[in-house]
Parts: structure tokens; C-alpha cells; sequence
């Protein structure tokens, strides 16, 4: 339990119990064990370990865990620049790094080494659950110093960064090829019958875009290119050939590619300009025609659409219908931004804009492709890398390695990291040879490099990313191209989304059309709807946030809460700020800029008033730049403040200093308590948990001082000794559950490492240990608090596995729900805690840093409100098998054991705490999810997962009539897995608005429905289920009747609604008749619960789909508009909407809930699809359970797999398949999802609508 | 008039009362220093806690008392109060009475400024009522208050 990093805990023995019997001697299980050595009991002592971590000084005594902070001075010389420089890390998984080798490098380096002082955390380990395989790989790769195939990717990459510094010369320059292609796509637009370029009114604005975009084209295509070479990497695992040009390079240092991509920083401009046609050049090259493919049939999906919106849009449509050339339509809207602006500007504007997208779209492919997301990361992570720039001239392997690590799950990595998290290793012969893996991107624009400030450089490595964060990978495919989308109003049909721009225009809003609700028919759209696009000038637009991490209910913020009031919409954040990120910049400075008053982080959105001053945009307060902040480590070049990195991104990561630390960084401290009762020996999850912890054992992202341990419990509680030294695991057993203590404490949870024999033998040996048992009770109270014991020491997350309710000891609940009830249009009880026990231990567990996972493994009913405390409180997270058996129910035997891999490799941070600021005038008074509220503005989350969300509800509390802008700053400060302590920053920036149009002009309905759904939850707990119902009603009726009465030529007898309102009332009827707070229809008291947990905690993507489900046809999938993932084409069906009358007997429908996929089959269904598809000769013959589709050698079956896969990429839990014949019974559980229908009680849409347009009128 | 049960029941209530107005400074100052930051609601709710139950028990006790003695009009004014407490208590989250302030939930700015609210009502409802119980107070023990309670006054004052 000594934490190798100096973590101050008391000697785990407070005393030595009197009795010893406590403890049974070692089970049969262990026969080798002898008896219990003598058990200790934790005292209070250990608690002392508290120590919350927040913001705070720590104390000089901090001693750094010897691996990760390498601080010797031999290290110094081997870490170069970089580690002082400050490392930027790109990105999550895999930071490309690139070392600029220039011949100033080589020189420079010592001299820089002198310069800097201190040597940073060398192996700063950028952790990735997700990544982990590929980081690990990349990192591998990395090392080695030959040109890999990573490299070759890396060219790629290169090429986007290269143009980000680029001039616009240098862009003109560009990629005369690439040019070519999209130059024939335009053409090809051109010559679309469809396009509507000709109606387009003179006056619109829209056209005006289009020229400029084509103007803009020569511009953009470079980047574009950019793009297309990444995907291409991406999408071919082979290695692409490494240009000859680049070849050389490597030749010449290893770090060659560096060169490549950012103009060396010592070279001369024209050299620069040079290198960056040979990237563009060789981007060209690599660009197979399917990359070509990728990028066109991306826009094309986007286009899909029904032609309804603005011609513009309707142009971009048919020339993506057309197969696409689509490449065209996301420029149009691009230049919409700079059209004011004079040419030049406008063309630098094209650039950078351009810049953005293609990292938008090649972050795009991620989402896309990903199959495997690991495989792609890697590669995504190199092109982060790419982005970002390292002001070190020296590369050192480092990053890489350090990636890996964060990565964390590789085997590999781990093994190395071992003795030291930090490959130290890596640095040491890297420096002379800088080898080229170690600098994640130098300097992006270096010039100055070395010679500018040396003093300063310490501060930066920095991967900049012009761009906002990546794509997540968790949107499906579409998520790249919200940008696009959004930018160009006419692309989605979504009214929605265009808002923001729309306003800017002088005609009315798009947003605003007003849309009568009980007219229009087909009121969903045919492709996912994307979030608006707030309303702000394009500087700042592409600055802003990636609405994948950061929502806003409302993107034009109103003046003052009476406006807010007088729109009846709820105001709130929601929030997904540990996303897994494609590309992030990591940077690392000695001092952190913040205001002096409020602390915000410095931001995009800051404005500086010269060059030593800035003033916050929170509180308004002016502070002064820190000299060592006027050194831009991109640029190389001094008294540009506004250029670092910092500012230029709106989601960084900063390495923290020890300022940000309350104690030393603690270890990844996993245990594992499971039921071992009667009941979960009989549901048989053990094989499974234990086979699953085998795959995965060394993936559990950590470093070298990773711990765990394991627990069993039914009505006795049973530890592990698990010692390395020890022949085999021992168990001890405690029957004393009134006062429990541990035997051993220091024992109990072992390195992972060391013991990694034993823990192997352990969990090989558990699924059989217990099958004779007769024991029926489960002791799961005290079991909890035996957790606590164990981790309060250190700190870490505790992964409960529990089967029925716990009938023993502390914490035992009742049953409570009356089966009769289940149904019941009334009143549903208890959905509230029925004990307080689980709550308090949950904040004691959060106290130290512990957070609870509970997975509920239970066929009956198991009171899950009351066992939800323990993580919702603890910021743990909550899975739920109802009716788990591991033959009986196969498919959730497999959904459990995909759930476990995500769970058990994927990115997370300890002992966390997210603190949110908003602009003075705005505060923030509810917030939703799982955590603990430390003060007004500050969440502590002793432990954070990339799948978690959060949801923020605000108020306006001083009018903002003095200021434009409002923005809101996310700091969440965690511990890496590699022990290392980081910031991640958000910032997003929003309008303020006066009237009330513009208010609705700018409402996000898809976070507006989220936010609700949390407050209807809070509300039906705390009140009601009704009370909750009736609320989500009013809010409909609230909202339209409020925008009626501004609609002065309103015919009292149509419900209108805006446009960007009128997935309104749908989303709220699905939220009607979602399981949470559905009734009169059987709903298990578990059942509702966890679906409200779920809302309480799912980010907004996931949700979504859980509150409106996605309907597809899919037995004649084409490849119309289909996308290119890995090589593979995803058709992209268009969406049906939720109602019987889609469904055609000749057809078959693919259900996406989010957690569950229906596949129904139509009676008359094809036999061609039956028999290519599912593998049976007819209808008949299929079977009615069945969880798979066969893979076929067959165009359809190829189709309909791959676009499966396709969607169940990057969801925390995986979906399971359900193929649903028509006239089975399981397809009530379809029916009920087709939310549009009438049900025995529930209206339909229309009804629903004549029933909110009756509550208008009364 | 002599030194009844009722002038009785007001000096223990002046008493009392300083004590609760005591109660309810240090629960405004609780309450800001959780919006200020300054604790962790965990550490601060525990203490809250502990003043609860004896606010509520002392307050109740001034009621039977009233009761007692009779003091109708008192004892009019206090019910509504006391009402509340008895609302409070028994509206607690889940089964543990000791949790009126739930600290998960107490950070949430409805509540907390639900909470402070609640705390300066009562903090002026005490000072209210500090002030009436010395004027019955001094009513209740005669006609001749000021120079009783005061032997050192002149009598030529009066």
C-alpha cells in the first residue's frame, strides 16, 4: 500500500484486533494458504490519507515518483528542448512527435538544454484508454528510429500542419494536384442538373459564399489534401511509400520527416516553402483515389438531404446525390466567413478556415472508420501529432513513448514504462541523433527557433492544433461533419443547425422559418441532426469549441433572465469534457496563464489590449502576459502572444506543476469486489469477468506502479493475499461483517506488475472456486466498506459486481417493488433511496479519491436506486445486465464481455475535479451527472471516465447588456494513469442576443431535450414521476405558446412552431415514452431506474439515441452516398421516421437505440435478403433468437455488416443485435420503441401535437 | 406581579433565545463560507448538522412551555415555526434525520440559497423574538420594571 510515489499513509495497522478468529483460515480455494497472518485492523488512521484534491499548493515536500520526473541532470542533456520546452503534446493517444532536425537543432541543443533550468515531467504520458493499443503502437513505432510505416502516415499528417504555417503563398503553392481534383469537383457541381447555383437569388448571401469559396478553393484544396492524405494513412494500414523526398530526409537525421512538416525551424522561408510542397506533394501522391473516395462520399452523406432548405444547400445536395463531388459543398460555406474581408485576409482566413476543416474532416474519418478505434488512433494520433508543433529543436523520443503510456492498456508500453512511466530510456540516445519521433511536432511556424528566446522556450513544446478538438471518435461518421454542415446552412435541412449563420445574414433565419407542426408530415430529417453553429464572426466560430464536448442549450444567449424567462427554455451546459480526443494539444509551461481574479485559463477568447496586457473574458479583469508567454515556442518568435498555442485552441491540456497537487500524483489503484453468493455463481458472470480481466490485464492503463486487488464476498468477506513471493493467491476470510476489518492491509493490493503470476492464477482459478457454494446471502454493505478501507490510503476505482439485493450486514434493503405497480399510470414509488448508507459511503469513498463502478448483474428485482448512490455520488459509473445468465441469455453475456474491454482499457483519470466558470452575469445552479458538488462551481470526481457527461443548468443573474460575448471555461484537472497531473481546458464562446427571435433563432433542440430529460429525473425523484411528466409536457406547451405570441400573424388554429423548435415536441414525446419515465406500460422498478442513471450520466451523443432511437431500411442498401472506413464502404441509409407506417412488410429495418440493436424482418420480406443477409432460405426459417448476422460472401451482407459495425463503433456499451421477425413476440419490444405510434397509453405524434396545441389555446 | 411560572418561561426563553440566535449566525456563516469555497460540504454539513437537532429541540421546548404557561399569543407566534421545524425534519432525504442538509445536494444553488434564506429569517425571527420575550419579560415581573431589575435607579425618576 506504500505508494512508491511518497503518498503519505499511515502504517495501514491502526491496531491488531483482539481476535484473530475474524478470520477464517484460507478457504479451500487456497490451499496453500496459511492461516491469516494477523489481521489488522484499518483503523481511523488510515484515513487520514484524505486530502481531496483540489487546487492547491502542495507542499516542497512533494516527492516525485522517481520515474516520472526524471529530473537529473543527465536527463537533461538527453531530454533537449523538449522536456523543457514544455512538451505539447498533440495528441491524446499518440503524439506524433516530430523533432525538427535542422541543423540549428543540433547545434542549438546544448545551448537550449543550458538555457533551461528544469527539466518538466520528461515522459509526459498522455493517457488513452482508447488509444492504448494504438498509442502503444505508434509510440513503438516511434521509437524505433527507422521510417516506418508510421512515419510514412505521419507525412501525411505533416502536410496539414505545413499548411497551417504556411503563407499563403505557400498555400497557392500548394498541391496543384489536389487542386485538380477539387477543381473537377466543382466543375462537376457545376454541371449537376440539380445544382442550384442558377436560382439562387442575386442577392443572397449565399451565392456570394460560393464565389468566395471558389476563390477560396485554391486555398482550401491544399488543405483538403492535407486531409486526404491522413484519411489515407488512416484508412490503409500498409504503409504508405514514403515520398523519395522524404526519405532522404530521414537519411539525413532521423528526425527528417520533422523537417518535413514544419519548415525547419532554422530554415530559411523559402525553404520552408519548399519543404511544404514537397508535403503537399506527397499527400498528392499518397492520395489514392479512395481517399479522394473518403472525403467525397463523406460531404456526401452530409448532403443527403431532402432538398428542402436554402438553394445553396440544395446545390451542395445534388452534387453530393451525384456522386459527389462533394468536396465543393463544404467550401461554400467556409467562405461565407471571410467574405466580408478583403482579399487578402480573406485569403489567409480561407486558410486557416480551410485549415480547420480539414482537421474537422480528417478527424471526421476517425468516427467513421473506426472499427477498431485503436487502429485508428494511432493513426489520428500521429496526426495530431502532426498539428501540433514542438518548440524543441531537439526531438527526443519521449513523447512517443509517453503516448504509448498514456495509452497506458499496451503491453508493451507497460513493460517498458516499468521501471520508470517515463521512458527515460528513449531520451538518453536520442539526443544527438534527435531522433525524430520524440518532438511531437516541432515548431509549426518555427523560425526563431533557438535563437528568439531561449529563456523562454522552456514553456513550450506544443503541439498547436489550429484546429478545435477532434472529432470525437465516439460520433459516428457524422460528427466530422458538423462543421461543414453547420457552416453551410443549406446543407442540413436541419433549420437548426443554420442559425448561426443565418442571422448573420439579413433575410430571416433559417432557424426562425416557422414550421406548422401539425402539417408538416415528415417533421425528422433524413440524416442526424447537428448542433448549431453559434452565431459569432468566423474568427471566432472557428475557435470555438467542438459542440461534441460542449453544448449550450441555447447558443444565442439572451440579455437578461426576463428574456430567458419570456422564451420558456432551459438554459444549461451540457458537457462531455474527458471525450476521447483525436487530437489535443498538451502543453507544458512553468507557468500556467490564468486570470489573477476569477482563474480562468487563458483562452481563445481573452483579448489583449497591447502586448503585455490581456483582459479575461470572464471577469473582465486585465492581467498582465508573463514574459515567458510572449515567447510563441510555434512561431518562434517573440512578443506574439496571441499566437500561443493557448490561445489559438479553445480545448488544451496543460501539464500541471505541483501547484495543482494536494499530494503526490497517486498510483492506478484498481480493485475488484464480486459476488460470490449462490445466485452469482449460478449467473455464471465470474467466466466471464475473469476471462475478460485476462485479455485485458495488461491493458488497465497505469504505469509502473499500478495496483490491484480483489475481493469476493457473499455472507462473509474475502480478501487476496496476493504477495509476490507467495507461491499462490491466499485467501483470507472475514465472518465478522458488523466490524469489518482487513486482514493484512498491506498485501492486499499488490503491483501489478510483480504479481502478475498470482493475480493470473487467481482469476484463473476463481470461476470454479465457488461453484459448490450454498451461500445465498450477499453481504454488500460491508463488503463496500472493506473497500473503502482498502483504498482510502490511495485512492483509486472500485469495480463492484453484484447479483441480487444485499440481504446482510450494513446496507441491507427490502424489496420494494410491487410487481402489480409496473404498470401503473399512477404513481411510481421508490425510485429514491430507500437507505442512506450507500450515499454516505459514497462520499466517503469520494473523500478519497475512490470512485465505485457498479455493475448490476440481477435477474430480480435488486433496489438499484438505492445501490446507485454508491457511484453516482462517487462519480463512479453504473452497468446493468437485467436477467444476466451466462448460457440462458447469451447475448448479454457477450454485451457484458464487450462492456468489460471498453471498461477495463479505456482512458482514466484520478482524483479529479472539474470546475466550471462562467462569464460575470451568469451562474450556474444545478448540475447533473455523477459526482460530488465541492462548492458553487467546482465538481469533485475522484475518478473520470472518457463515457461520463454532465449537464450544467444556468441562470442569468445580472443582465449582460454590457458585454457581446459570454463564454464558459471547463477546467478539469485529473491524474493521468501514468501518474501525472493534467488540465483539461474547454472554452466556449456564445452571443448574447436582445430579442426574443434571436433567441429561438439559436436553440440547440437536441441539448435542450437532454437537459430536460436530467431536470425531469431530478424532478420525479425528488417529487414525482407525474410532477416529471407534466413538466416535460409544459415545457413543450411553454416554449411554443411563448413563440407564438411573437409570431404576429399567427392563425390561432396552426401549432407553429420555429424552425429550429420543431423537433421539439417529437424528442419530448420519445422522452414520454422512454423507459425512465414512461407509463402504463410494464416498465421493472430497475429498469426505469437505470435508464434514469442513464440520463443522468450519458453524454449528449449517446443519449440521444436513447431518447430517439435511429430507423433505417436496410435490405436495399446501396452504395449511394455510402462512406469509406478502413478500406470498407458504409452505406448510408437515410432515416425513417419512428412509426409502423414506415415499415413495409417487403422490408427489413435496422433499429439503433443506442444500447440495442433491432433488426426487424418483414413477413414478405425478400428471400434474397433473408438468405444473403441472415443466412436462411426464407422467412420461416429463421430462427427467433438471434444475436448475429452471418458473415456472408455476399454484396449485402457485406453492406449490412459493415454498416452495423459502422454504428456500433465507439459507444461505451455495446449494442447488442436483436433480429426481430415479424409476428414474434419479441417484437413488442421494437414496437415499442416506433414512438410516432399510438399505444395503449400513450397519444401518437399527431395526438400528441393536438394535445399540446389544445393546452396553447386554453 | 410576582415572579411567575410565566416570567419563568420568558427569562429561560431570553436566555435560549440568544443561544438560537447564536445558531442561526453561525449557520449563515456556514452556509456563505460553503458559496465562498472556503469547505467542502462534507466537512461543513457535519457540523450543521450537529446544531440542527438542538435548534429544533430548543425551539420546541419554548413552545410547551408556552404552552404551559398559558401564553397564548406566544405561543401563536412560535407555532408556525415550529410547524416548519417538524416539516423539516421529517422531509428529510431517505431515513437518516441527521441529513437535513444533504451535503450532495446542498451545493446546488437553489438550495444553498434556499438555505441561507431560511437562515436570516430565523436569525431576524429570533431577534424578533428576543426583543418581545425581554418586553414580557419585564411585563410579566410588574409594574415596576426597570427600577426592580435595577435597584441603583433613582426612584425620584419615577
Amino acid at each position: 500500500m506504500s505508494a512508491p510515489a511518497g503518498s503519505p499513509h499511515p502504517a495501514a495497522s491502526a491496531r491488531i484486533p483482539p481476535k484473530l478468529g475474524g478470520a477464517a483460515a484460507s478457504g479451500a480455494a487456497a490451499p496453500a494458504g496459511p492461516g491469516p497472518g494477523p489481521h489488522q485492523q484499518n483503523g481511523p488512521a488510515q484515513n487520514q490519507m484524505q486530502v481531496p484534491s483540489g487546487y492547491g499548493l502542495y507542499p516542497q515536500n512533494y516527492v516525485a515518483p522517481s520515474g516520472h520526473y526524471s529530473q537529473g541532470p543527465g536527463k537533461m542533456t538527453s531530454l533537449p528542448l523538449d522536456s523543457q520546452s514544455g512538451d505539447y503534446y498533440p495528441g491524446l493517444y499518440t503524439v506524433p512527435t516530430q523533432n525538427v532536425v535542422t541543423p540549428n537543432t543540433a547545434s542549438q541543443q546544448p545551448g537550449a538544454q543550458q538555457m533551461y533550468g528544469r527539466v518538466p515531467p520528461a515522459p509526459h504520458v498522455v493517457g488513452s484508454a482508447l488509444g492504448s493499443f494504438q498509442g502503444a503502437m505508434s509510440s513503438a513505432s516511434h521509437l524505433q528510429t527507422s521510417a516506418s510505416q508510421p512515419y510514412s502516415s505521419f507525412v501525411n499528417h505533416y502536410n496539414s500542419p505545413a499548411m497551417y504555417s504556411v503563407n499563403s503563398s505557400v498555400a497557392s503553392q500548394g498541391l496543384p494536384s489536389t487542386c485538380g481534383h477539387y477543381a473537377l469537383s466543382a466543375v462537376s457541381n457545376a454541371s449537376y442538373p440539380g445544382v442550384p447555383y442558377p436560382s439562387l437569388p442575386a442577392g443572397d448571401p449565399y451565392r456570394q459564399q460560393m464565389l468566395t469559396s471558389q476563390s477560396a478553393l485554391t486555398v482550401r484544396p491544399i488543405r483538403e489534401s492535407s486531409l486526404s492524405g491522413q484519411n489515407t494513412a488512416v484508412s490503409h494500414p500498409s504503409p504508405l511509400p514514403p515520398p523519395p523526398s522524404q526519405q532522404y530526409q530521414q537519411q539525413q537525421s532521423l528526425s527528417g520527416y520533422s523537417t518535413f512538416s514544419w519548415s525547419a525551424p532554422g530554415l530559411p522561408s523559402t525553404q520552408d516553402n519548399l519543404i511544404r510542397n514537397h508535403t503537399s506533394q506527397v499527400a498528392a501522391n499518397n492520395n489514392p483515389t479512395n481517399t479522394v473516395a473518403d472525403s467525397l462520399s463523406r460531404s456526401v452523406m452530409q448532403n443527403v438531404q431532402p432538398p428542402k432548405s436554402s438553394p445553396v444547400v440544395s446545390t451542395v445536395l445534388s452534387g453530393a446525390s451525384s456522386t459527389r463531388p462533394p468536396p465543393a459543398a463544404p467550401r461554400p460555406a467556409e467562405p461565407a466567413a471571410s467574405v466580408a474581408q478583403p482579399p487578402e485576409l480573406s485569403q489567409q482566413k480561407g486558410m486557416q478556415y480551410g485549415e480547420y476543416v480539414n482537421n474537422q474532416a480528417s478527424s471526421a474519418p476517425t468516427p467513421l472508420s473506426s472499427t477498431s478505434d485503436d487502429e485508428e488512433e494511432e493513426e489520428e494520433d500521429e496526426e495530431a501529432g502532426v498539428d501540433s508543433s514542438s518548440t524543441t529543436s531537439s526531438a527526443s523520443p519521449m513523447p512517443n513513448s509517453y503516448d504509448a503510456l498514456e495509452g497506458g492498456s499496451y503491453p508493451d508500453m507497460l513493460s517498458s514504462s516499468a521501471s520508470s512511466p517515463a521512458p527515460e530510456p528513449a531520451p538518453e540516445p536520442d539526443p544527438a541523433p534527435a531522433p525524430a519521433p520524440a518532438v511531437p511536432q516541432p515548431s509549426k511556424l518555427a523560425k526563431p527557433f533557438g535563437y528568439g528566446y531561449p529563456a523562454l522556450q522552456p514553456g513550450y513544446q506544443n503541439a498547436t492544433t489550429p484546429l478545435n478538438s477532434g472529432v470525437p471518435p465516439s460520433s459516428p461518421g457524422y460528427s466530422g461533419f458538423q462543421q461543414y454542415a453547420q457552416q453551410y446552412p443549406g446543407m442540413n435541412q436541419l433549420s437548426s443547425s443554420l442559425g448561426g449563420l443565418s442571422l448573420q445574414s439579413s433575410s430571416q433565419p433559417e432557424s426562425l422559418r416557422p414550421v406548422n407542426l401539425t402539417q408538416e408530415r415528415n417533421i425528422l430529417p433524413m440524416t442526424p441532426v447537428w448542433a448549431p453553429v453559434p452565431n459569432l464572426n468566423s474568427d471566432l466560430r472557428k475557435l470555438n469549441c467542438s459542440p461534441d464536448s460542449f453544448r449550450c442549450t441555447l447558443t444565442n444567449i439572451p440579455q437578461t433572465q426576463a428574456l430567458l424567462n419570456k422564451a420558456k427554455l432551459p438554459l444549461g451546459l451540457l458537457l462531455h469534457p474527458f471525450r476521447d480526443l483525436t487530437q489535443l494539444p498538451v502543453i507544458t509551461s512553468n507557468t500556467i496563464v490564468r486570470c489573477r481574479s476569477c482563474r480562468t485559463y487563458i483562452n481563445p477568447f481573452v483579448s489583449f489590449i497591447d502586448q503585455r496586457r490581456w483582459k479575461c473574458n470572464l471577469c473582465y479583469r486585465i492581467n498582465d502576459v508573463p514574459e515567458e508567454f510572449m515567447y510563441n515556442p510555434i512561431t518562434r518568435s517573440y512578443g506574439e502572444p496571441h499566437k500561443r498555442p493557448e490561445v489559438q485552441n479553445s480545448t488544451v491540456e496543460f501539464i500541471a506543476s505541483s501547484d495543482y497537487m494536494l499530494r503526490p500524483p497517486q498510483p492506478a489503484v484498481y480493485l475488484f469486489v464480486l459476488d460470490v453468493s449462490h445466485n452469482a455463481v449460478e449467473a455464471g458472470y465470474l467466466t466471464v469477468l475473469c476471462q475478460s480481466l485476462l485479455e485485458n490485464l495488461d491493458k488497465l492503463p497505469g504505469d509502473s506502479r499500478t495496483r490491484i486487488g480483489f475481493m469476493t464476498f457473499d455472507s462473509t468477506i474475502h480478501f487476496y493475499n496476493l504477495q509476490e513471493g507467495l507461491s499462490q493467491p491466499q485467501m483470507l476470510i472475514v465472518s465478522d461483517i458488523d466490524d469489518v476489518f482487513l486482514p493484512t492491509p498491506d498485501s492486499l493490493l499488490v503491483n501489478l506488475h510483480e504479481s502478475k503470476e498470482l493475480i493470473k492464477d487467481l482469476l484463473n482459478a476463481l470461476p470454479n472456486m465457488f461453484t459448490n457454494t450454498r451461500e445465498t446471502h450477499s453481504a454488500l454493505g460491508p463488503a463496500l466498506q472493506a473497500a473503502f478501507k482498502l483504498m482510502s490510503p490511495t485512492g483509486g476505482r472500485v469495480s463492484v459486481f453484484q447479483t441480487q439485493l444485499p440481504s446482510l450486514g450494513a446496507g441491507l434493503l427490502q424489496s420494494r417493488e410491487d410487481p402489480n405497480q409496473r404498470s401503473s399510470t399512477k404513481v411510481v414509488q421508490h425510485l429514491g433511496p430507500a437507505t442512506d448508507f450507500y450515499k454516505k459511503l459514497a462520499l466517503d469513498c469520494s473523500g478519497q479519491q475512490t470512485a465505485v463502478d457498479l455493475f448490476l448483474l440481477s435477474s430480480q428485482y435488486s433496489d438499484l436506486a438505492s445501490l446507485a448512490c454508491i457511484s453516482r455520488y462517487s462519480a463512479g459509473c453504473i452497468y446493468y445486465y437485467p436477467s444476466f445468465h451466462y448460457m440462458h441469455n447469451p447475448s448479454q453475456a457477450e454485451k457484458l464481455q464487450k462492456d468489460l474491454k471498453r471498461y477495463l482499457t479505456r482512458k482514466i483519470g484520478f482524483e479529479a475535479v472539474m470546475r466550471i466558470r462562467c462569464t460575470k452575469g451568469l451562474s450556474m445552479h444545478t448540475f447533473h451527472g455523477n459526482f460530488f458538488v465541492r462548492s458553487t462551481d467546482l465538481l469533485s470526481l475522484a475518478n473520470i471516465n472518457p463515457d461520463a457527461g454532465f449537464a450544467v443548468q444556468l441562470s442569468i443573474e445580472e443582465s449582460l447588456t454590457d458585454t457581446s460575448l459570454v463564454c464558459f471555461q471547463t477546467a478539469l484537472l485529473y491524474t493521468s494513469s501514468k501518474g501525472e497531473r493534467r488540465i483539461r481546458v474547454h472554452t466556449l464562446c456564445l452571443p448574447v442576443v436582445s430579442s426574443l427571435a434571436d433567441v429561438y433563432a439559436g436553440v440547440d433542440v437536441q441539448a435542450a431535450i437532454c437537459l430536460l430529460a436530467n431536470m425531469a429525473v431530478d424532478r420525479s425523484i425528488s417529487s414525482s414521476l407525474s410532477d416529471a411528466r407534466d413538466a416535460l409536457v409544459n415545457a413543450v406547451v411553454d416554449s411554443l405558446s411563448a413563440y407564438g405570441s411573437t409570431v404576429s400573424n399567427l392563425q390561432h388554429s396552426a401549432l407553429i412552431a420555429p424552425s429550429s423548435l420543431k423537433l421539439f415536441p417529437l424528442y419530448v414525446l420519445a422522452l414520454l415514452k422512454q423507459k425512465a419515465f414512461r407509463t402504463g406500460t410494464s416498465t421493472r422498478l430497475d429498469d426505469r431506474v437505470y435508464a434514469m442513471c442513464q440520463i443522468k450520466c450519458q453524454p449528449l451523443v449517446h443519449l440521444m439515441k436513447m431518447i430517439h432511437p435511429n430507423l433505417y431500411r436496410i435490405d436495399r442498401l446501396t452504395d449511394e452516398g455510402a462512406i469509406h472506413v478502413n478500406d470498407r464502404v458504409v452505406p448510408q441509409p437515410p432515416l425513417q421516421k419512428l412509426s409502423a407506417e414506415k415499415l413495409t412488410r417487403e422490408g427489413a429495418f435496422l433499429m439503433d437505440c443506442g444500447s440495442a440493436f433491432y433488426i426487424w424482418i418483414g413477413k414478405s420480406c425478400d428471400n434474397n435478403f433473408i438468405e444473403d443477409v441472415l443466412g436462411y432460405p426464407n422467412f420461416a426459417s429463421i430462427p427467433q433468437k438471434m444475436t448475429h448476422l452471418p458473415e456472408l460472401d455476399t454484396l449485402s451482407s457485406e453492406r449490412a455488416r459493415s454498416f452495423i459495425t459502422w454504428l456500433r463503433d465507439n459507444r461505451p456499451l455495446s449494442p447488442v443485435l436483436h433480429v426481430v421477425k415479424d409476428e414474434s413476440p419479441a417484437k413488442t419490444e421494437f414496437f415499442q420503441h416506433l414512438i410516432e405510434d399510438r399505444t395503449e397509453a400513450a397519444f401518437s405524434y399527431y395526438e400528441f401535437l393536438l394535445h399540446v396545441q389544445q393546452q396553447i389555446c386554453k | 406581579m410576582a415572579f411567575t411560572f410565566a416570567a419563568f418561561c420568558y427569562m429561560l426563553s431570553l436566555v435560549l433565545c440568544a443561544a438560537l440566535i447564536f445558531f442561526a449566525i453561525w449557520h449563515i456563516i456556514a452556509f456563505d463560507e460553503l458559496r465562498t469555497d472556503f469547505k467542502s460540504p462534507i466537512d461543513q454539513c457535519n457540523p450543521v448538522h450537529a446544531l440542527v437537532l438542538p435548534e429544533y429541540s430548543i425551539h420546541s421546548l419554548f413552545c410547551i412551555m408556552f404552552l404551559c404557561a398559558q401564553e397564548w399569543l406566544t405561543l401563536g407566534l412560535n407555532v408556525p415555526l415550529l410547524f416548519y421545524h417538524f416539516w423539516r425534519y421529517f422531509h428529510c432525504p431517505a431515513d437518516s434525520s441527521e441529513l437535513a442538509y444533504d451535503p450532495p445536494v446542498v451545493m446546488n444553488a437553489d438550495t444553498l440559497s434556499y438555505c441561507q434564506k431560511e437562515a436570516w429569517c430565523k436569525l431576524a425571527f429570533y431577534l424578533l423574538s428576543f426583543f418581545y420575550y425581554l418586553y414580557w419579560l419585564r411585563f410579566r415581573l410588574g409594574t415596576r420594571p426597570v427600577s426592580s431589575l435595577h435597584p441603583s435607579a433613582q426612584p425620584g425618576v419615577w
